[in-house]
Parts: structure tokens; C-alpha cells; sequence
């Protein structure tokens, strides 16, 4: 009688990428409904259309490559590019914005570098810098929460802005970002960063009216949305704890610091912390665990470095928010971080 | 070699299997720089042949005289020379695209195309092959500098040959082709990582069609000399 010889890891978790995939697809759920709740229809029908572009699209390049379609087409991978895709997507952006995106995001930056776990950068991330380089104006017009707003905007209205750039009454992106009184809303990040620029200070910011009574109107209670999510991600050990906490952390001690030096110029850390795409970057972008970090030690290098990035861009840099320019910058030092943070195996020096 | 087949060899391995933008990758700095419009494509495709076809005429005509030890800078000096004529030529009747084209045109100089060319194969050929091979050279670069300038003119605004009047004088102006109308440019094609992307494509596209051929050829076949095996044993 032969025994079967096994080397160890004896014990195996029989999940698989789709089911991993499917998790944290639905973590995603809180995020979007808020997104829903406070600004309205745009990003679900942004996440439809990427949706569909994105499965047809890896349709189209994996039939060329002549792999498995049926196998790896619906292994989720390609759905959750296209839903953080279209979760950071502005809600007014026309239709071909979201279509472009896809596309470049899975042919380009996925496929072409060999499909599902081969690809050095975050899909979503890479297609969302795409989008905001080539097409600045429509891809920083934001729209406010749907109670600042001075025009009502309900499903119709928002697919005939999405579709045909105009509501069905007549309006446009510009006058739907307009506020009663005939400013322009901006953003809470964009807004702080302008007022800087005018020689505010941030508590003069802080009376905004699209900051409302904490850090944003919309964009706290999104981000706290992703917050939960996340952790019922690290609940599930779908995601590791280290990224999300070191991201964090350094974003913290980047702006504490900061603040302390400057307090009229530096906003705190809660409102770095509670705006922009802070959370959704923390726990759904910078955990992707093939465009990331390995080890643990990698990963603590890997988050503390996308905070120090993501501070000193929105601080210093020409955009408002940066976790995407993070994320890409991250992803192309992960390949160096793993180098000199590979684990010592027991025994070896 | 007859001396047909030599012309014959340089024209293929100018335009196609050594192709200096596709293949030897030389120059590529003006070759991504300055590609987003055809226009300016045709203008450093044009300024690149005309310096390496007088700079491998003149390399070759003069390669008895030239010491081995100090070739290089003084392929260097001819090149220069031929790169200011053709830089004081543009000013003085293209300016709008000697504007356009600004730092790239000089830096012709430093192009690895023209003096990869002229150590490796100007001098030590005849004249008259020497500028053979410069003009297909050229001719090869220039054809990758338009296919990349159109695509990503296509690509940023939609148009082909918008701004010809400026290399080509005023009745030029009728050439710019709208193909589509854009309400925005693609800034990505446009802008140099653009033309990295793009330039992928054409290299993957030569070498799918290189694929392709070498899959048709005929294949040749393997003669194996049989041996009868004799045994004498049995």
C-alpha cells in the first residue's frame, strides 16, 4: 500500500475567484445605494452601462485570444472592474464616457497584459485616469447632492442628461450643477482647493453650503457607506486588514501633521478621511490583490505609501482628489516593495 | 549579389523587416513626440529622409579619408550640418510648422536612425547605394510616422491633414478631411502616452502580418537521406 505524500499547506480554502469576486461585488451594495439615495440615478446607470460594455468587451478579446469564454467571462472580475468603474464615475457624465472606460479598461489595461491576474494596474483605476486626462470637462463636472440642487432630477431626466446631455426639460449639465443663488457647486475637495487658492481659510470653507454641517453633504455619508462595507469585506477575510489600515493611518498622520503646522490651510483629517473616493480606494481599490502588494510587510509599505501620495497630490497637485493617480503610482512600485519585503522562509537567512 | 537584387534587399529591409521605427525602434523620441497630427508627421518624416540620404551620401563618398578611431563625431558634425539646413530651410518657408514642430526638429541630430545608418552600412558601401539605403530608411520612417500621425489624429480630433497648408503652402488648406465631427478631442491620442499605446498596436499588427506570411510560405522540406538498414544477422 503506497500513502499519498503531501507537502503542507494541508489544509485548503475551497473558494474560488468568482465567489470572492461575488463578495465583494455586494460589498459594494451600501456604497451604491447611498450614492443613489444622495445623488440620484446617474452612477446605477453608469454601472449598468460599463456593466454591459465591459462583458462584451472581454467577450470580444477573449474569443480573439481564444481562451475559455464561458469560463472566465463570468468569473465576476470583469463585473467588478465595471462596477467600481462606474461607482466613480461623475452622474452626469455622457453615456460614452462610461462606454470608453470600459473598454480601455478591460482590453487595454486588463487583456492586453494577460487577462485576469496578470494585469500590473488596477483596471478600474487605469480607466477612470484615462477618462479624467482625455476628457477633463466632463469628467470633473460633478453633481451636487440632489437636495442642493435647484432643478429636480428623477430617473427620466437623468438618463436624457446621460444620453442627450440636456433633461427633458431643457437643462444642462452646467445649470444643473448651478445653485439657486448662480454659483457653480463644486465638490467639498474642489471647493476647499479653490477657496485656498482665493486666500480662504478652511473654516471660511467649512461655511460652504456643499459642506453642510460635517465634511460634505453626500459625500460623508458615501464614504461611510464604503467604510461598511469594507468591513464587512474584513469580516468575510476577503480582504486583508494591513492596506486599508495603513492607508489610513498615513493619510492620518500626513494631515494631522500638516494641520498642526498650518491650521488655516490644511483641513483635517476627517475631512480627508470622509471625502472623495478615500474609503472606496482604503478597502475596494488598493486591497486588489493582484495589482498590489504581497506580504504583509509589502502591504504596510504599499497603503502608507498611497496615503502619503494621495495627501501631498491633493494638497500640492493640479486635480482635487488623487486616490486614483495614488493607486496607479502604487501599483507601479508594488513590483519593487515585494522585492525587498519577501518574507524569510524558516531556516534561511 | 547582382546589383538589382542589392536595391531589391535594401528596399525590403527599409520599408519592412528592419524598419527603423517598427523594428530597430530607433528615434523614437520625435517619433512619439511630434506624431499627433499628420501634417507634422509629414514634416519630421520628410526633414528626417532628406538628412539621412545627404548623410549617408556623404559619409560614404568620404569613408577612405575618414579615420576609424574619431568616425563617430564626425558622422556627428556631418549630420548637424545637414540638420541646420534643413532647420534654416523650414524657418524660412514653412514657419507655422517649423513652429509647431519646435525643439524636434534640431534634435534630428540625435536620432540613432541617421547615425546607426551611417556607421553601419554608409561607410562601407558605395555611393550609390549608400543613398539608396538612406532614401528607404527615410521612406520607412516616414510611412510609420504618417500611419502613427493618422491614427491619432483620427483618434484626438477627428480630422486628417488639418494644418497642411502650413508644410504644403496656401492651396493645401482643401486637403484637411473631416472624417468625423468631434464635440471633444481625445486628449489620450493626442498626448504622448497615446502614442506609446498606439505604437504597441502598430508593432503587434507587423508582427501578426509577419505571422501570417510566415505561416503561408511555402515550407521547405525537410530532405532526409533514408538509409536502408541492412542487417546482416538475420
Amino acid at each position: 500500500m503506497a500513502y499519498w505524500i503531501a507537502s503542507s499547506p494541508h489544509n485548503h480554502l475551497q473558494s474560488k475567484t468568482s465567489a470572492l469576486m461575488r463578495l465583494v461585488i455586494y460589498a459594494t451594495i451600501p456604497g451604491i445605494l447611498t450614492q443613489w439615495y444622495f445623488f440620484g440615478w446617474g452612477n446605477i446607470i453608469h454601472i449598468s452601462l460599463a456593466i454591459a460594455t465591459a462583458l462584451l468587451t472581454e467577450f470580444t478579446v477573449l474569443s480573439l485570444r481564444e481562451k475559455k469564454v464561458s469560463e472566465q467571462l463570468f468569473d465576476g472580475s470583469a463585473i467588478l472592474t465595471a462596477v467600481l468603474l462606474g461607482i466613480s464615475l461623475p452622474a452626469l457624465a455622457p453615456w460614452w464616457i462610461s462606454v470608453i472606460g470600459s473598454i480601455f479598461a478591460i482590453a487595454i489595461v486588463k487583456q492586453l497584459y494577460g487577462g485576469i491576474g496578470l494585469n500590473p494596474f488596477n483596471p478600474a483605476m487605469a480607466g477612470y485616469v484615462m477618462l479624467l486626462i482625455s476628457f477633463p470637462v466632463q469628467m470633473t463636472s460633478w453633481q451636487p447632492p440632489l437636495e442642493l440642487m435647484s432643478v429636480p432630477l428623477d430617473f427620466i431626466n437623468t438618463l436624457s442628461v446621460i444620453f442627450t446631455n440636456f433633461t427633458y426639460d431643457g437643462y444642462s449639465v452646467e445649470q444643473l450643477r448651478t445653485h439657486i443663488d448662480g454659483h457653480t457647486m463644486a465638490t467639498p475637495l474642489d471647493t476647499v482647493k479653490t477657496n485656498l487658492t482665493l486666500g480662504l481659510t478652511i473654516t471660511e470653507s467649512m461655511n460652504n453650503i456643499v459642506i453642510g454641517e460635517y465634511v460634505g453633504i453626500g459625500w460623508q455619508s458615501l464614504n461611510l457607506a464604503f467604510l461598511i462595507g469594507g468591513v464587512f469585506l474584513l469580516f468575510k477575510k476577503a480582504i486583508p486588514l494591513v492596506t486599508p489600515l495603513s492607508f489610513l493611518g498615513s493619510l492620518f498622520v500626513c494631515s494631522f501633521i500638516a494641520f498642526l503646522i498650518s491650521p488655516d490651510s490644511n483641513a483635517s483629517t476627517l475631512f480627508h478621511w470622509f471625502n472623495g473616493a478615500c474609503m472606496l480606494g482604503a478597502f475596494f481599490i488598493l486591497t486588489d490583490p493582484v495589482s498590489g502588494a504581497t506580504s504583509i510587510k509589502g502591504r504596510i509599505i504599499f497603503g502608507a505609501l498611497a496615503g502619503f501620495l494621495v495627501f501631498i497630490i491633493r494638497k500640492f497637485g493640479g486635480y482635487p482628489d488623487a486616490v486614483a493617480f495614488a493607486v496607479l503610482l502604487c501599483n507601479m512600485s508594488a513590483p519593487l516593495i515585494d522585492q525587498y519585503t519577501r518574507p524569510r522562509t524558516y531556516g534561511h537567512k | 549579389m547582382k546589383l538589382s537584387d542589392e536595391y531589391k534587399e535594401l528596399t525590403w529591409q527599409g520599408l519592412w523587416k528592419n524598419n527603423p521605427g517598427l523594428v530597430q525602434l530607433l528615434g523614437l523620441c520625435p517619433l512619439l513626440a511630434v506624431t499627433s497630427t499628420v501634417t507634422n508627421a509629414l514634416g519630421l518624416g520628410l526633414a528626417t529622409m532628406f538628412v539621412l540620404i545627404c548623410s549617408n551620401a556623404t559619409v560614404s563618398a568620404i569613408q577612405q579619408w575618414v579615420p576609424k578611431e574619431i568616425r563617430i563625431p564626425i558622422f556627428v558634425l556631418i549630420i548637424a550640418a545637414f540638420v541646420t539646413c534643413v532647420q534654416l530651410l523650414m524657418n524660412a518657408f514653412t514657419y507655422g510648422l517649423y513652429q509647431s514642430l519646435g525643439i524636434f526638429l534640431p534634435l534630428i541630430v540625435t536620432n540613432c536612425a541617421i547615425i546607426g545608418r551611417a556607421e553601419a552600412y554608409a561607410s562601407k558601401n558605395p555611393l550609390k547605394q549608400a543613398s539608396f539605403d538612406g532614401f528607404m530608411m527615410g521612406l520607412g520612417f516616414l510611412l510609420v510616422l504618417i500611419v502613427l500621425g493618422g491614427i491619432r489624429e483620427i483618434l484626438g480630433q477627428g480630422t486628417l491633414f488639418d494644418g497642411a497648408d502650413l508644410l504644403l503652402g496656401e492651396w493645401a488648406s482643401v486637403l484637411r478631411v473631416e472624417v468625423f465631427q468631434l464635440d471633444n478631442q481625445f486628449l489620450l491620442a493626442i498626448l504622448p502616452p497615446g502614442a506609446f499605446i498606439a505604437m504597441g498596436f502598430l508593432i503587434a499588427a507587423k508582427n501578426k502580418i509577419d505571422a501570417k506570411l510566415a505561416e503561408k510560405a511555402p515550407k521547405k522540406a525537410n530532405v532526409e537521406i533514408e538509409r536502408v538498414r541492412v542487417n546482416f544477422d538475420s
